[in-house]
């Protein structure tokens, strides 16, 4: 299904393995508005992905798609081999899709170590939700990988905006995902900040979680993914190697401008 | 928790114990006259805080199920002269479909809408009982109290037991929920529905959930009020009054924990009585208008909120 302008990725260890996740002829209106044209892309298991593309391109919306917040009219969505394009956000959350919000979305009312208790109650191993200490304890585990173990009883409202973006991969986690889907986790945070959140995630594709970042920042896009896919107006206007999309004249265009 | 939970059962065994001797000990029927009123209000007010405090949708139709509580009741008696039990039982169950129908408006309907629709709710719901004859129509119905049963020597003060005895059960509810993955996946979707299905939460199925269970209890509390009154008509049984006071009984005495719209209906309800008797029944409204707009501006979080901050941050959470 992918257009002849779309470069196909090396094929070396893709083939291989079945998609984790599998995107085919997906789009998506908003009355008049075509916000995803067509879309097909397959994600590999463990992969590290970087989604870019100007504003209004359509990352929020694919992702949301992704995550189920949006319904698609055409196209499926495949996830483990199984279709999930008709399932609720909480079904796909508990198969072991995750995501982070854009503008951090934390539950406002509850501290930290509660905003995780929620996706370990709803949507963490069965195993560990049984008994409230070892849930203590991975929840507690969880917050000592983010660098957030100080502040487990802190209210989420006193966070400061890099806290806040660690408390929601936090939380992500939190519902042992498969595929953890960051949209734009950086945006906002200074340099080193930047750093520290782009280690975290490594960290985290380390373990074995398949990663599909949005970023604006491009430093952080190069040095994260495995391949990248360039979206504009809907439409994937290129994807492969991060290098080989960046000199992508049409990508330059589009999305740097020049 | 456990240890919590045992207090809290001593608690309600002892609540019971003291309003049964009341009956047995108090030959004046004010008393269980003016404190059935309470207790009911103690009933709604925690019905109404399921769905409005611990979810946030905030419900301004208590009044549509409280008279759908009632003209069930009605209906059961003089259609098979169902004894009290019954009565109850079936207003508890068509309470429960009513609130899952609310529950599904939910699905398009968030915020001022919602409780725009809820306000309709008792308006349609109104307009159908008043046409409708067999209950009695606009006139209203008069009913006769059957003799109570064995060890009480009043009706009244049989109801005023009965609506303790739903007293402690709408409190075990709502505290087991408040303590429970409910209630913190009710949490969740009151701050954010979208963030709380991202992470795990089926927000439909625990809307719905406090839904019905929020429709149950308000209509199982209406049921008992045609036999304490022996009347029942549309425009008392539908009062708006029940709404906005149930609403202002919650606020008052705080969302966040199921103590709250209890101390709030105490409160209130106590010193709706208090005036009732002392001065006149219009100035309630008064007083409970002042009330809401003196907590609103402050303490948005009522009492329960106040007790919180002057205790610090200790003591949060606690059964």
């Amino acid at each position: 299904m992918m257009s002849p302008e779309i470069q196909t990725p090396e094929a070396k260890t893709s083939e291989a393995q079945p998609p984790l996740l599998r995107i085919s002829a997906l789009t998506k209106k908003f009355g008049g508005f075509t916000a995803l044209d067509n879309v097909s892309v397959d994600i590999r298991p463990g992969e590290r992905f970087g989604l870019i593309g100007p504003n209004g391109s359509g990352k929020t919306t694919l992702i949301n798609c992704i995550s189920g917040a949006f319904r698609t009219e055409p196209g499926t969505v495949t996830f483990g081999g199984e279709d999930i394009t008709r399932l609720p956000p909480h079904i796909r959350t508990r198969r072991g899709i995750a995501r982070s919000f854009q503008i951090p979305r934390p539950f406002r009312s509850m501290t930290v170590a509660e905003n995780l208790m929620v996706g370990l109650d709803f949507a963490g191993r069965a195993d560990e939700v049984v008994s409230a200490g070892r849930e203590r304890d991975t929840m507690m585990s969880i917050l000592t990988r983010m660098g957030l173990a100080s502040k487990a009883d802190v209210s989420t409202a006193k966070l400061s905006q890099v806290e806040l973006r660690k408390m929601e991969l936090a939380r992500a986690l939190a519902t042992h995902p498969k595929l953890l889907v960051s949209d734009e986790a950086m945006a906002g945070l200074s340099n080193s900040e930047v750093d520290e959140v782009l280690d975290l995630l490594m960290s985290l594709a380390a373990q074995n979680i398949t990663i599909i970042m949005i970023e604006h920042i491009m430093q952080a896009v190069m040095r994260f993914s495995d391949r990248v896919m360039c979206l504009e107006a809907g439409k994937i206007i290129a994807i492969g190697k991060p290098e080989e999309v960046m000199a992508n004249p049409r990508v330059q265009e589009a999305y740097l401008g020049t | 928790m456990n240890r919590g939970g045992t207090t809290f059962w001593i608690g309600a065994i002892l609540f019971l114990a003291a309003a049964f001797a009341m009956t047995q000990l108090i030959g004046n029927q004010y008393p269980f006259f003016a404190c059935y009123v309470i207790l009911q209000f103690i009933v709604l007010a925690i019905a109404w805080n399921v769905l409005g405090g611990y979810a946030g949708y905030v419900n301004f139709g208590t009044s549509a199920f409280f008279g759908v509580g009632v003209y069930t009741a009605v209906f059961l008696f003089k259609s098979i002269g169902a004894p009290l039990v019954v009565q109850i039982a079936a207003a508890a169950i068509v309470g429960a479909l009513m609130g899952f129908a609310l529950g599904l408006l939910t699905l398009r309907m968030q915020g001022i809408f919602f409780s725009i629709a809820t306000i309709a709710l008792t308006i349609v719901i109104e307009t159908a009982i008043t046409n409708w004859r067999y209950v009695g129509g606009a006139a209203g119905i008069q009913m006769q109290q059957p003799a109570p049963m064995a060890p009480f020597t009043s009706y009244v003060q049989m109801l005023f037991f009965v609506q303790a005895l739903l007293v402690v059960l709408a409190v075990a509810i709502s505290r087991y929920i408040q303590n429970s993955w409910i209630g913190r996946g009710l949490q969740a979707l009151k701050d954010d529905e979208l963030a709380a299905e991202c992470t795990g939460v089926p927000t439909l199925r625990l809307k719905l959930l406090a839904c019905v269970i929020s429709g149950a209890l308000m209509c199982a509390a209406g049921a008992p009020a045609a036999m304490y009154l022996q009347y029942a008509d549309p425009s008392s049984a539908f009062n708006l009054n029940y709404s906005v006071s149930v609403l202002a009984m919650s606020l008052i005495g705080g969302t966040a924990h199921w103590a709250g719209p209890i101390i709030g209906a105490i409160l209130l309800g106590a010193t709706q009585q208090l005036l009732t008797v002392t001065i006149s029944s219009e100035v309630n409204v008064l007083i409970l208008g002042v009330m809401l707009v003196l907590f609103v501006v402050g303490a948005p979080e009522g009492i329960i909120g106040l007790i919180r901050k002057a205790r610090g941050n200790r003591g949060e959470g606690e059964a």
